[in-house]
């Protein structure tokens, strides 16, 4: 069954979704988005690294998103508005990385598999990879669910319940980081950020409760990432952004049904 | 009486400038400490010192080893992204049972509110919420940070009188923040004024006839506090002595 590429696409695909989907909850509610923006186009300066060391694209990925998100962490709030600074951070990482690899005469021409995705490329190595990844993330989130609500709530109310908000942040960044990671095969540097935030954005009308809206955003990106697929495979255009394109149809209709509604 | 907390030598910068220098503090169990002072005074920096949120420049604060406590922020904006009914809120960080939740709702006042989401709450209602949420761990000390801000004057009293309600239950100590000064005033056993320092403290008379005190508030809030003296309602385990005799 796994020699069938597009199985392994769609495994990929649903594994980076389910991983995305309560992580993206958070992005959303901290008003991270662009901070998911700034990590994730950092990834491509990870594709650099790793084709320039020989290290595992994954582990290439993984370093960047990480640095990327604790200079952010150190550099916030001195001086710099934070919106000004992730937009200077974003997009020096984006033309650094684009720049990077264009000293890799190899690679040159798969610059776009990069910043787009290749999914039906996937592996079965990969596949391992993906879902390693994202069970990690979810069994980060899961673990430390309550004390993360707690810590986006209000810092100083968690710190006097017992809870280091600082730790639940470097936690978030972590599975922020592995997800970033694992995505950048499936949806590409450029579009990893839209993963995290449309599912979440479109599934926050359907939910009364965090636990809901979270589930229901993991459903909304499984649904985007299968039909991505489809559509993708009959209409013959590039998958990442076709799953993209359907995640925001989604939200559209979420957010005119919410308005319908009220 | 036990020791809850103490601060030795307390100096705290906040964003790298110096706020608070030289603070020293003990609180003792089942006592009403109030602190005033004008805005920028250090006010909020000390409570988030005294909570942990806050490293101190110098100095050192000293908890009662597994002190709880109860802290109620001067403000809590929830972003509108985030979907939580008012049960739920009340079981972060640790979840509690849905009688627990319908308990809490009820001391507070507001019993009907559990399947509302928190950002349709009237600022008097969410106070209380808030409140409720501080009150469930059954807080050897409560931290209140000018919680009746969003309040008009009679939110405000009848907040202040639930406060002394509880800890008359309860018998917690009570650390609060507050601008409302002659309401505060009067349900205070200790006021301690800040400006950048611990300019003066003491019972809320020593207080306010301070001259440090009436440099920066006046001598306005005399009358109302004549005004608003009442009788503490004393529980079974509140053992402490209480300067009244002054006022009355």
């Amino acid at each position: 069954m796994l020699d069938d590429f597009l199985v392994r696409a769609a495994l990929a695909g649903l594994g980076v979704a389910v991983a995305a989907a309560p992580l993206g909850c958070f992005v959303v509610w901290r008003r991270m988005a662009y901070f998911g923006d700034a990590t994730s186009h950092a990834a491509l300066l990870g594709v650099a690294l790793a084709l320039a060391t020989d290290l595992p694209l994954f582990g290439g990925v993984l370093l960047a998103a990480l640095g990327m998100a604790l200079l952010l962490n150190r550099l916030t709030g001195r001086g710099l508005g934070s919106d000004a600074l992730l937009g200077v951070l974003a997009h020096a990482a984006l033309a650094l990385g684009l720049v990077a690899v264009s000293f890799l005469p190899s690679v040159r021409i798969d610059l776009m598999s990069y910043l787009v995705g290749d999914i039906l490329a996937v592996s079965k190595w990969d596949l391992v990879v993906i879902w390693t990844g994202a069970a990690a993330v979810l069994a980060l989130v899961g673990w430390r669910w309550s004390a993360l609500l707690s810590a986006t709530l209000s810092p100083d109310m968690a710190r006097a319940s017992g809870v280091d908000p600082r730790r639940e942040e470097l936690i978030l960044t972590l599975a922020l980081a592995i997800t970033v990671a694992v995505a950048i095969k499936v949806v590409g540097a450029l579009l990893i950020a839209a993963l995290l935030i449309i599912p979440a954005a479109a599934a926050r009308p359907l939910a009364r409760a965090p636990e809901s809206m979270a589930l229901v955003a993991m459903g909304i990106g499984a649904s985007s990432a299968l039909g991505g697929l489809t559509v993708s495979f009959v209409l013959d255009t590039p998958t990442g952004p076709t799953i993209v394109s359907l995640a925001a149809g989604l939200f559209a209709l979420t957010q005119t049904l919410q308005a319908v509604r009220s | 009486m036990t020791t809850l907390l103490e601060a030795r030598d307390l100096v705290l910068a906040y964003q790298g400038k110096t706020v608070l220098r030289d603070v020293n503090l003990t609180l003792a169990s089942g006592e009403i400490v109030t602190i005033v002072g004008p805005n920028g005074s250090g006010k909020s920096s000390l409570l988030r010192a005294l909570i942990g949120a806050l490293a101190p420049l110098r100095g050192a604060v000293t908890r009662k080893p597994g002190l709880r406590v109860g802290y109620v922020p001067q403000n809590l904006v929830i972003d509108p992204t985030l979907p939580l009914t008012v049960a739920r809120f009340l079981g972060l960080p640790q979840r509690i049972g849905r009688s627990a939740v319908r308990t809490a709702l009820q001391d507070a006042g507001v019993p009907d509110l559990g399947g509302q989401q928190m950002v349709s709450l009237s600022g008097g209602q969410f106070q209380r919420v808030l409140l409720a949420r501080a009150l469930l761990s059954d807080p050897e000390l409560l931290i209140l940070d000018e919680a009746t801000q969003s309040l008009d004057q009679p939110g405000a009293a009848s907040f202040y009188r639930q406060i002394e309600a509880v800890r008359a239950r309860t018998g917690c100590a009570v650390l609060m923040v507050s601008h409302d000064l002659h309401v505060v005033m009067a349900a205070s056993d200790r006021v301690l004024c800040l400006n950048g320092h611990i300019c003066c403290e003491g019972t809320p008379e020593v207080v306010a006839s301070a001259p440090e005190y009436r440099a920066l508030f006046g001598t306005g809030t005399q009358g109302a506090l004549a005004l608003y003296r009442h009788q503490h309602q004393h529980g079974p385990e509140c053992d402490h002595d209480h300067v009244h005799e002054a006022a009355e």
